[in-house]
């Protein structure tokens, strides 16, 4: 078939739709091409944790029938993608990145799974992440870290690691990860992809093994914002099977790109910029603020007074719910089960000790101080009140822009081991990404280029609740002024 | 919050406990350093006066829901299959096929 590797590095949804539907190629070939380039190339990378091959070619030649039918393809038709290994997918590895899930098949889909195939999609495999996403450079996976595609020496970011590199490397279109505290947005910056994190209620989570359920989000990474906005389009919407996703209608994502974004209101959050913020990242960001004023956006400050707030409330509140989320993992209905414990308590205690790793006890240790008698007032319940405040800090900005552009981290992706040893340390790389978490507001990492060293820079636009549409808009804007330049 | 006192080993133990983790001898210190780190970090949140400001679980309630018939965004009661008992005994460690086995629960 005519598509070459070369083609494949710059492959859009609507170029394999097009491609497909013409018989120009086929799904099969698509997907053969990317599992080559997976067993080729994958090896250093250590993205994929399974491969569902049989799932995918069997999707794979339903489309291609599809088409020589001459039938009207569906929006994704023939387009690989890659799912975090957090979301089920029915009769594959499920892991979340734990040895203590190692083993463990779930016998359903995800929602968010059976809209992607439904719409067409090639389900290619399992992505690699930090362990039941908790950490911000996927070293914290019991199935070996993910490295940046764009840097070997460097993090891909966490915890959705495995699926920003996936689509940095080009072994998917297109992939699912999930953000709680930045974990699409922050992988999204250091790889150089994009990576939308939707608002609270606006994808369904059913499928998802759960972390802070507060906060969990399921979003796309993709290679432009046109497509992040055909993905977000296929998986957004009331799901009866999650009683916390939103009935409120889904807007058209991809239409709302074609409307010009002149006279919009772009909020510059001043404590944003503030010590620590790399100064390459910092002229990068002023350089796509420039570019949408050119575009005839308004921009001008704004104020989120608690933003330094917003890491020691996430810690808090995050790890509270984990702790009482992760008591589900205790070796009796699926994964691990240690061996020789002679009494049921012993078994959950030796299951979980070998089954975990050190930062999911860390966190678990933390959630259950946090929520034990006597500390309850002290933390939690002052945290939740602390995130009271930083969501009106974002409400109030909304009433004066459209949409907000910051940084989505302080550096650029950092060296495997520099930051290990310190989990304060680790936890500072969320600084800019955990306050939209708490608010539950929507947001989208964007390129907006690269460091003298090389390596990939993004931007944070971040929009209302449920107005996806517009921030999409923008982060398209901004996408198109780098192109320009 | 109590900064004064920190986490001694023996609350690190407590806690280890209450979450059903059983730590190693090499583990115990190093979270306790560790813990003592993150809620230091926390400690900012008392900066704070929140006197008077409501608790937030997660944002929905802040935005207001859509009004039902029925109840807040709850699905219908109804019959519907539920996941196949062959399947899902599958995932099991140790199982009869109807039921999950498990260590003997009453010691002594």
């Amino acid at each position: 078939m005519s598509l070459k590797d070369l083609e494949i590095e710059s492959l859009s949804i609507d170029a394999v739709r097009q491609a497909v539907a013409s018989g120009e190629t086929k799904a099969t070939v698509l997907a053969e091409l990317h599992y080559d380039r997976i067993a080729r190339e994958d090896g250093k990378i250590n993205s994929y944790l399974a491969l569902s091959r049989d799932r995918a070619m069997a999707r794979a030649t339903q489309i291609d029938e599809m088409a020589v039918r001459g039938e009207t393809l569906p929006a994704l038709a023939g387009v690989p993608v890659g799912i975090k290994d957090v979301l089920a997918m029915r009769g594959a590895p499920a892991t979340a990145g734990s040895l203590i899930l190692k083993g463990y098949r779930p016998p359903y889909d995800a929602t968010v799974v059976t809209k992607l195939e439904t719409a067409g999609a090639v389900l290619l495999g399992k992505l690699n992440c930090d362990e039941f996403a908790m950490g911000s450079s996927n070293e914290n996976s019991a199935y070996g870290p993910v490295l940046n595609p764009k840097a070997l020496d460097r993090v891909p970011g966490g915890s959705s690691g495995g699926s920003a590199a996936a689509v940095a490397a080009d072994f998917a279109v297109a992939t699912l990860g999930t953000d709680t505290g930045g974990s699409i947005r922050q992988p999204a910056a250091f790889c150089g992809v994009v990576g939308v994190l939707p608002t609270y209620g606006r994808v369904s989570r059913y499928g998802l093994i759960a972390f802070a359920s507060s906060l969990d989000r399921v979003g796309p990474f993709t290679k432009n914002v046109k497509d992040a906005a055909t993905v977000l389009q296929v998986i957004a919407g009331k799901d009866v099977m999650d009683a916390t996703s939103s009935d409120r209608p889904v807007d058209d994502y991809v239409g709302a790109l074609s409307k010009p974004v002149e006279g919009l209101r772009v909020g510059v959050p001043e404590e944003y910029f503030g010590e620590g913020l790399d100064p390459e990242i910092r002229a990068a960001i002023d350089g796509a603020l420039a570019g949408l004023k050119t575009a005839g956006c308004v921009v001008k400050p704004v104020s989120l007074p608690h933003t330094k707030y917003a890491i020691p409330t996430y810690y808090v509140l995050a790890t509270a719910e984990a702790s009482s989320n992760l008591s589900r993992f205790d070796g009796v209905r699926f994964g691990l089960r240690a061996e020789e414990a002679k009494t049921l308590s012993e078994m959950f205690r030796k299951t979980r000790d070998v089954g975990f790793g050190a930062e999911v006890k860390r966190r678990i240790l933390l959630g259950t101080y946090a929520l034990s008698a006597g500390y309850y007032d002290a933390y939690y319940r002052k945290a939740q009140q602390v995130r009271t405040l930083l969501t009106r800090d974002f409400l109030a900005a909304f009433s004066e822009v459209d949409v907000l552009v910051a940084p989505v981290t302080p550096t650029p992706a950092f060296k495997l081991g520099e930051k290990t040893d310190d989990p304060v340390k680790m936890y500072l790389e969320d600084i800019y990404s955990v306050a939209a978490s708490l608010a539950g507001i929507c947001g989208v990492s964007v390129p907006c280029g690269e460091t003298r060293d090389g390596l990939p820079i993004g931007v944070q636009v971040m929009g209302r609740h449920f107005d996806e549409g517009t921030m999409l808009r923008v982060a398209q804007a901004v996408e198109t002024s780098q192109r320009e330049q | 919050m109590r900064e004064e006192t920190g986490v001694s080993l023996e609350d690190v133990r407590r806690v280890a406990e209450l979450a059903n983790l059983e730590l190693t001898a090499e583990e115990e210190p190093r979270m306790q350093r560790d813990l003592n780190a993150i809620l230091g970090h926390i400690a900012q949140l008392n900066e704070l006066d929140t006197e008077g400001v409501p608790a937030m679980a997660q944002v929905g309630e802040m935005l207001g829901g859509v009004a039902h018939d029925r109840g807040e965004m709850l699905r219908l009661d109804e019959v519907r299959p539920s996941l196949d008992r062959v399947q899902v005994m599958a995932s099991a460690p140790d199982t009869d096929g109807r039921f999950f086995k498990v260590p003997k629960v009453i010691e002594r």
